[in-house]
């Protein structure tokens, strides 16, 4: 029993492990930050869960097992929130290969002009408002954040 | 184990190897920043591998430090250039200091 479960800890760590290395092949390989992130965050959620399973299996009984488990649930909240971060960044700043686009369903006319007056509020960071010495705008401008 | 053991450090070197790749070539700043976040997550995985091969439970603690960290890192940076993006009159942040989007610029990659 003990060498069968061995057995399925190793295999879900070389899993986690291959996950890894296809990250860093996309890294390298893929066109722009957008197609880069999809493939870097692989390792972020599904390899660091494989090898976890795997960890815990290895170390049953132990203590630190729960520790594993904290360490999942921090990778599951924390990677869909940085993603999108620098994902909405990267679109404003036009890090996208627009060529090999096949829809974009934003689209990209209008990026740099003012957002219309009727236009949703909500995203403003703090200094937006009293900051008026920067070269803005206006105050239309301070909702691209 | 020891088989597994190689071949999963040869695995994880060699892909924090192609994200060093990536991280020195840029050639945008957020490019860096995917780069080093998945470097992060690869380190971590890499702890927990040891953990689990040497049986070792000292290592955990530290893992969840890393995961941490490697959150903080992404989202200051995003922050940084967003902050730049608001105060922009084009918008991509060009005229307060952000050099041109490297994919308009042409880099080669």
């Amino acid at each position: 029993m003990s060498g069968l479960l061995d057995a399925v800890a190793a295999v879900l760590l070389l899993l986690g492990a291959l996950l890894c290395l296809t990250a860093g092949l996309g890294l390298v390989r893929f066109h722009d930050v957008l197609s880069r992130m999809h493939a870097g965050t692989k390792p972020q959620v599904m390899g660091v869960l494989l090898i976890l399973a795997g960890a815990a299996i290895r170390l049953r009984g132990s203590s630190v097992v729960w520790m594993l488990l904290l360490v999942a649930v921090f990778q599951l909240l924390t990677a869909p929130l940085a993603a999108h971060l620098v994902s909405r960044i990267a679109y404003r700043r036009r890090h996208v290969r627009r060529d090999l686009l096949l829809v974009a369903e934003i689209g990209f006319e209008g990026f740099g002009q003012p957002l219309p007056a009727d236009a949703p509020q909500g995203d403003e960071p703090a200094e937006a408002v009293t900051d008026t010495s920067a070269p803005s705008g206006g105050s239309s401008r301070a909702r691209e954040g | 184990m020891t088989a597994v053991s190689v071949v999963a450090y040869v695995l994880l070197t060699a892909a924090v190897l192609l994200a060093l790749v990536r991280l020195v070539r840029g050639p945008s700043l957020l490019d860096r920043v995917v780069a080093a976040d998945t470097i992060l997550a690869v380190v971590a995985a890499a702890l927990v591998v040891v953990a689990a091969l040497e049986r070792n439970t000292v290592i955990v603690p530290v893992v969840v430090v890393v995961s941490l960290l490697g959150f903080l890192g992404a989202v200051g940076v995003a922050r940084y250039v967003g902050g730049m993006l608001i105060r922009s009159t084009t918008g991509d942040g060009v005229d307060v200091g952000l050099p041109e989007p490297a994919e308009e610029r042409g880099v080669p990659r």
